[in-house]
């Protein structure tokens, strides 16, 4: 009896929405992941567009591989934004969101062998700064 | 490898057609409380359309030029999403959204510093 009184006097969290804004924010971050190497692949098939080898027209496109696969991780990782933004508190999820610049700022680095400078580094810091200001602003 | 003005300019029309993408989500995703199976909705629908659409200036924004300097560019879209929101959800517009809005336009003003 007594708890049922604390609860109405002071409510405590509700264990299974804390739990479903858990699993948002792990969603999101797979978001983040899949979306990276989305990225990633989608710049390697733009440049073998209009390859001499390759197909003309959009049999060219069709058949681009790392291009349709890329795309395909893009649609998966926005139906599992769709699907994590229905539950989640948008000022958790907005930072983990911005995650996705540092993770093609590193993939890039690494198998584009992008030249990353300081301005480049302070620039992403920046903006994954602003993203995470928008996201706490849209709670409210 | 430098980045050229055009390819920017790609990415940046990129950013333009996927926020209307972002908007048609936010109606659509709101659907979605009602049952699961409204996944398939018009709006949704459109949402999906906006980002095809949007990635194929993105695609031909990327083919040249370098990756870390072009995708930060897509952040942009924020700006156009808050404007949108601002309009369609007759979202309040604080000072806190504009302090975002600002530090996005800084960065990306020096991630395209870094791409000399």
């Amino acid at each position: 009896m007594s708890r049922v009184s604390s609860t109405a006097v002071s409510p405590l969290p509700d264990p299974l929405l804390a739990g479903k804004k858990q699993r948002s924010v792990l969603l999101v971050f797979g978001c983040t992941i899949l979306g990276a190497a989305a990225q990633i692949l989608m710049k390697i098939g733009a440049g073998h567009l209009g390859h001499p080898a390759a197909p003309a027209g959009l049999l060219g496109i069709v058949t681009n591989l790392p291009l349709m696969v890329g795309y395909a991780l893009y649609g998966l990782s926005t139906l599992l934004l769709v699907l994590a933004l229905k539950d989640g508190e948008l000022s958790l999820l907005y930072p983990v969101i911005a995650l996705t610049y540092v993770w093609v700022t590193v993939l890039s680095k690494l198998i584009f062998h992008d030249a990353i400078n300081p301005f480049r580094l302070l620039g992403i810091t920046i903006i994954v700064v602003g993203v995470a200001i928008i996201g706490r602003a849209s709670q409210a | 490898m430098t980045t050229p003005l055009s390819s920017m300019a790609l990415v940046l029309a990129a950013s333009f057609v996927g926020s209307f993408g972002a908007v048609f989500l936010k109606s659509g995703a709101a659907r979605l409380h009602q049952s699961f199976w409204n996944i398939f909705n018009f709006h949704l629908a459109a949402g999906v359309a906006f980002f095809l659409g949007s990635s194929v200036f993105f695609v031909m924004g990327i083919r040249h030029g370098e990756l870390s300097v072009l995708y930060p560019m897509v952040s942009l879209g924020y700006v156009w999403t808050l404007v949108w929101s601002r309009i369609f959800f007759k979202e309040a517009f604080t000072p806190q959204k504009f302090l975002g809005l600002a530090l996005i336009l800084i960065g990306v003003f020096f991630v395209g510093l870094g791409s000399k």
